[in-house]
């Protein structure tokens, strides 16, 4: 089991967006979790990582703890990656640089390492001709790819992705989904919350259902497309299909 | 008129050495300020409630007061209370950088706070802890945004350091009235000085924006 959340809660003073969410990811599983806007999906990823802190609950990594254990977190951030809707990138520095940094600052890798490794991240997610160009010079789409770079480089045992594609002019985002399913494909496990039902069907091993602060529903996209337990799953994912299209089989 | 060209044709080398005093008040206290004015920044902005609180009692209490009630304040009265036997020079370099501290904190307080939050949240989601985080990829950052507001602590100094005449250091006002009671030339002599106050300011300014072009980040803020 790559990653055990169990029972997270959060509150934001008097608004309770998270009440008691629970679910296990084994290796090379993709998990894609959906739901309307406000029902607590980027805040759960958060508070997987600890950007966020939960107000309860527990979330082990590989069986180890990773709430309750502020000292370590860092250690634990390297094998979590994470990919966020708004790419953030590193303005300062190149594209390269940008997923250099955390191989020489944290992993503390020699130079020479370190770039080797950040071209063959860059290879792999067919950017290694842009490497010096800056993120104000890049498309949105070769932003988010260079941030699944630098993701990647830090070999993490889960990414997690918050709406890698929201951010994205349409004819971007397929550029986008490629790299991730090829990640899939490749074994890497993965937790991505998206609305591209699409990519979903095609690529997760179970879909998850967020509203209101609790997973509804869950199932194999084959299950909650044709045959979900409740009726409310059904009508969400007929309404965003409709809206996004099937924009892969 | 000959007079007059005359006065300022023999006072010059005394004025320009009086420059040499001005920069060195000048670069002394931007250095000190800038020294102090980071740390500051980053104390308040992700510092807890008691060293921000301080921080920011140190930057009211600088920023209350007139240039020249702190000069002599501490001139005259607090070094003296303590023991420190300080030239006017120093004392003025002293008392100057540490209120430019007051004002550069903000100016970098405001810069760091500026940057999209994205940015420490991205560092640390690769595992950088606070610290790595803020000197690798806010203050690259941060420092560089500041430069305009920088330029203009920079002239600010410039014309504070001619207050410091009231202390009695040999700076380029304090040159030129002397210079102007002795010879009773007051015109040709004052506007020899503020030609030259008006020179090192906007030499400064232009150098400064010099580097603010060469340490530009491409693409930044153009439009795609």
């Amino acid at each position: 089991m790559v990653l055990h959340v169990e029972n997270i809660h959060k509150s934001y003073g008097k608004e309770k967006i998270l009440k008691g969410v629970s679910f296990k990811i084994k290796k090379g599983e993709t998990k894609v979790i959906i739901g309307p806007s406000g029902s607590g999906k980027s805040t759960l990823l958060r508070c997987i990582n600890q950007l966020t802190i939960p107000d309860q609950g527990t979330v082990f990594l590989e069986g180890e703890e990773v709430t309750h254990h502020q000292k370590e977190i860092n250690r634990f951030r390297q094998k979590m990656g994470m990919v966020f809707q708004d790419f953030n990138l590193f303005d300062h520095l190149t594209a390269l640089k940008n997923v250099e940094i955390g191989l020489i600052r944290v992993k503390k890798m020699d130079k020479i390492a370190a770039r080797k490794k950040a071209l063959e991240e860059l290879s792999q997610v067919g950017l290694e001709k842009q490497g010096d160009f800056y993120p104000a010079q890049l498309s949105g789409g070769q932003k988010q790819r260079v941030s699944i770079a630098r993701a990647l480089a830090m070999d993490p045992k889960v990414i997690l992705f918050d709406e890698p594609t929201s951010a994205l002019d349409p004819e971007l985002i397929g550029e986008v989904l490629e790299v991730i399913k090829k990640l899939a494909l490749g074994g890497m496990t993965m937790v991505v919350v998206t609305h591209e039902m699409g990519f979903a069907r095609s690529v997760a091993n179970e879909i998850i259902f967020m509203e209101d602060g609790i997973i509804k529903d869950q199932g194999t996209p084959y299950k909650m497309f044709n045959n979900p337990e409740h009726e409310r799953t059904r009508k969400f994912l007929y309404k965003i299909t409709e809206l996004y299209g099937k924009s892969e089989e | 008129m000959n007079e007059n060209l005359a006065v300022i044709y023999q006072s010059f080398p005394f004025l320009i050495n009086g420059v040499m005093i001005t920069l060195g008040l000048v670069t002394g206290a931007l250095g000190l300020g800038f020294v102090m004015g980071i740390p500051m920044a980053v104390g308040q902005v992700y510092g807890n409630k008691t060293i921000s609180g301080i921080i920011s009692f140190y930057v009211w209490f600088f920023r209350g007061l007139p240039v020249l009630v702190l000069l002599f304040l501490f001139y005259f009265g607090l070094f003296s209370l303590l023991g420190f036997n300080l030239s006017a020079f120093t004392a003025a370099i002293l008392v100057l950088g540490l209120r430019s501290a007051a004002y550069q904190s903000q100016i970098f307080r405001g810069s760091i706070q500026s940057l999209n939050e994205g940015q420490m949240l991205a560092a640390r989601s690769i595992g950088m802890t606070k610290v790595e985080a803020i000197w690798h990829i806010i203050l690259p950052q941060a420092l560089r945004l500041s430069i305009p507001g920088w330029s203009n602590e920079y002239a600010i100094l410039l014309k504070d350091s001619a207050v410091t005449y009231a202390i009695g250091v040999m700076e380029v006002l304090t040159r030129a009235n002397f210079v102007a009671t002795r010879t009773y030339r007051p015109m040709p002599i004052f506007l020899t000085c503020a030609v030259i106050f008006i020179v090192l300011t906007y030499g400064g300014v232009k150098l400064l924006d010099i580097l603010e072009t060469k340490v530009k980040i491409p693409g930044y803020g153009e439009e795609r």
